[in-house]
């Protein structure tokens, strides 16, 4: 399939689906509504919305606000992850004492610690950065853990016959295989960080995207949910965009699995 | 030069063991007297599984011996052995360094200025006609180009001794006859005492000064020592029309054929098993 051909359908999809929701959503099928514009609204109040936020700039603050938290929340979480799973990748007697626990943290659903987190915290930034960072935290943590333990013994044992030191060893051969691991699964663990800052606005806060989505919500004002949630998707599009250009920047030694023309 | 040198490499009766996962204790090898003298060529061939490998790991002190000593130029040698350079059989570059950055480590981790570090580096890459390669990482190059990156990559250090395990095995055959000549060109250029693995009878005769004989495992011993007097410089391809070179594979392939045999029914057993 040509990449016009490809386009043309993809765009296809978006406007039959767009005019099959304002359709049935405004013209009366055998005399009924299908779609009620009370739970359904339709695309064009929806599109309003949108333009509404952004040409009286409601929106700015409120996406700097979720960006802000994904931020710190990624940062804080990778730089824990990193650490940990460096120290119990170098350290299998106090991987083996931690692991039950580690298991058991990361088996809880991460929702249910937004309420202590707010209880903690406050409403503010930092309890939607500590979710966030309870989610990338274990990503990044078990990706630096097997980065570091699946180092093959050849090239191991390469550095040490080149005459490394354990020192050496680390800055050469175990951090780059790490973070090619971390880097492997940057995708999830961003989109992670999104999650924590966003679920957290949404259960009590007093900024950002979650926050504009629960507040449309709270009044029945459905076009509201439904822009908050495209605001919200282009938004984690756009980040999804910018790692991709990173990892491509960090990651050239490793083969690309798609050949360029 | 081997009466005035002391010698690179005096294994006196070593003997490798390992415990296995259910508690017993598996013996690779037995007894194993070798020595290599300063620039020395040695070749090892043996069957597969034979624990030529185990001795190499030995002499580079990645393994310890149960018994019996290892002497590097007639000193014990205790942890890594600091004056061997070691060409393994699987790749063993750094996946996320460039050609150039892999030939340079060596040089870099003991404090040469990287400028200097990748000045040389680029001359090993030339000298084993990578030049034009510098800046690819290894998942850009071949199998081949790979092999002489690793080749760059232990040579820049200056080992006194060189250790190699199988180091063409995974190439194909005219890529091995080339890596072969390389290879005897530039250790005819400073003669380094070489330890050459490898379970190729014909490729041991071409390369080496004296072929060593294993047997099959476990508990493989030494059980064959030939002095290799074709003349030097030697063409690899071309050692091999010689009438000499035949006269010496019938004879040693005599012994080696035995234990290629029991070799490979203890393989087979083992599989079954």
């Amino acid at each position: 399939m040509s990449r016009v051909t490809l386009l043309s359908l993809q765009v296809l999809v978006a406007v039959v689906t767009l005019a099959l929701w304002q359709l049935f959503s405004t013209v009366p099928v055998f005399g009924k509504v299908l779609l009620p514009p009370f739970f359904f609204s339709n695309p064009i109040d929806v599109f309003s919305q949108i333009v509404k936020w952004f040409s009286t700039g409601v929106i700015w603050k409120h996406l700097a606000i979720t960006l802000w938290e994904s931020i710190l929340a990624f940062v804080i979480g990778s730089a824990g992850g990193i650490l940990v799973g460096f120290w119990f990748a170098r350290q299998p007697r106090v991987a083996a004492v931690f692991d039950p626990y580690v298991k058991m943290v990361n088996a809880l659903p991460r929702v249910v610690l937004a309420p202590i987190f707010a209880l903690w915290f406050g409403l503010g930034v930092w309890s939607k950065v500590a979710l966030g960072v309870t989610l990338v935290f274990f990503i990044v943590f078990f990706n630096v853990y097997q980065g570091v333990k699946e180092v093959p013994t050849t090239v191991l044992d390469n550095g040490r016959m080149l005459g490394m030191n354990e020192r050496q060893l680390m800055r050469h051969v175990y951090w780059p295989s790490a973070l090619s691991w971390m880097f492997s699964s940057l995708h999830t663990s961003v989109g992670f960080a999104v999650v924590g800052a966003v679920v957290g606005e949404y259960l009590g806060s007093a900024a950002g995207l979650g926050y504009l989505i629960q507040q449309a919500e709270g009044v029945f004002d459905v076009a509201g949910v439904f822009a908050g949630m495209f605001v919200l998707s282009a938004f984690v599009i756009l980040i999804d965009m910018g790692v991709t250009m990173v990892e491509n920047r960090l990651l050239v030694w490793r083969p690309t699995p798609v050949t360029r023309d | 030069m081997a009466m005035t040198e002391p010698t690179a490499v005096a294994l006196d009766s070593a003997t490798v063991a390992f415990r296995l996962a259910d508690g017993r204790v598996y013996t690779a090898v037995e007894q194993a007297n070798l020595s290599v003298d300063h620039g020395e060529f040695v070749a090892i061939v043996g069957p597969t599984g034979c624990g030529k490998s185990t001795l190499l790991n030995v002499t580079a002190g990645l393994l310890k011996p149960a018994a019996g000593t290892a002497r590097i130029f007639d000193k014990p040698l205790s942890g890594l052995n600091r004056d061997a350079g070691y060409l393994f059989q699987a790749d063993a570059l750094f996946p996320w360094k460039t050609a150039i950055d892999n030939v340079a480590i060596g040089l870099e981790i003991t404090g040469t200025p990287r400028a200097e570090a990748l000045a040389r580096a680029q001359k090993w890459l030339t000298s084993v006609g990578l030049g034009a390669f510098a800046n690819r990482y290894p998942h850009m190059l071949s199998g081949g180009q790979r092999k002489r990156v690793a080749l760059a990559q232990v040579l820049i250090r200056d080992p006194k001794i060189l250790l190699m395990d199988e180091p063409f095995g995974p190439l194909d055959a005219q890529t091995r006859q080339i890596m072969g000549n390389l290879l005897l060109e530039l250790w005819s250029a400073d003669r380094k005492a070489v330890l050459f693995v490898t379970h190729d009878l014909e490729e041991a005769i071409a390369l080496a000064d004296r072929v060593v004989i294993m047997s099959a495992g476990p508990s493989a011993r030494i059980i064959g020592d030939w002095r290799i007097t074709l003349p030097r410089p030697r063409d690899i391809a071309e050692v091999r029309m010689e009438k000499d070179f035949h006269a010496l594979h019938r004879e040693i392939w005599g012994v080696l054929k035995d234990e290629v045999m029991k070799g490979y029914v203890q393989s087979t057993q083992a599989g079954a098993a």
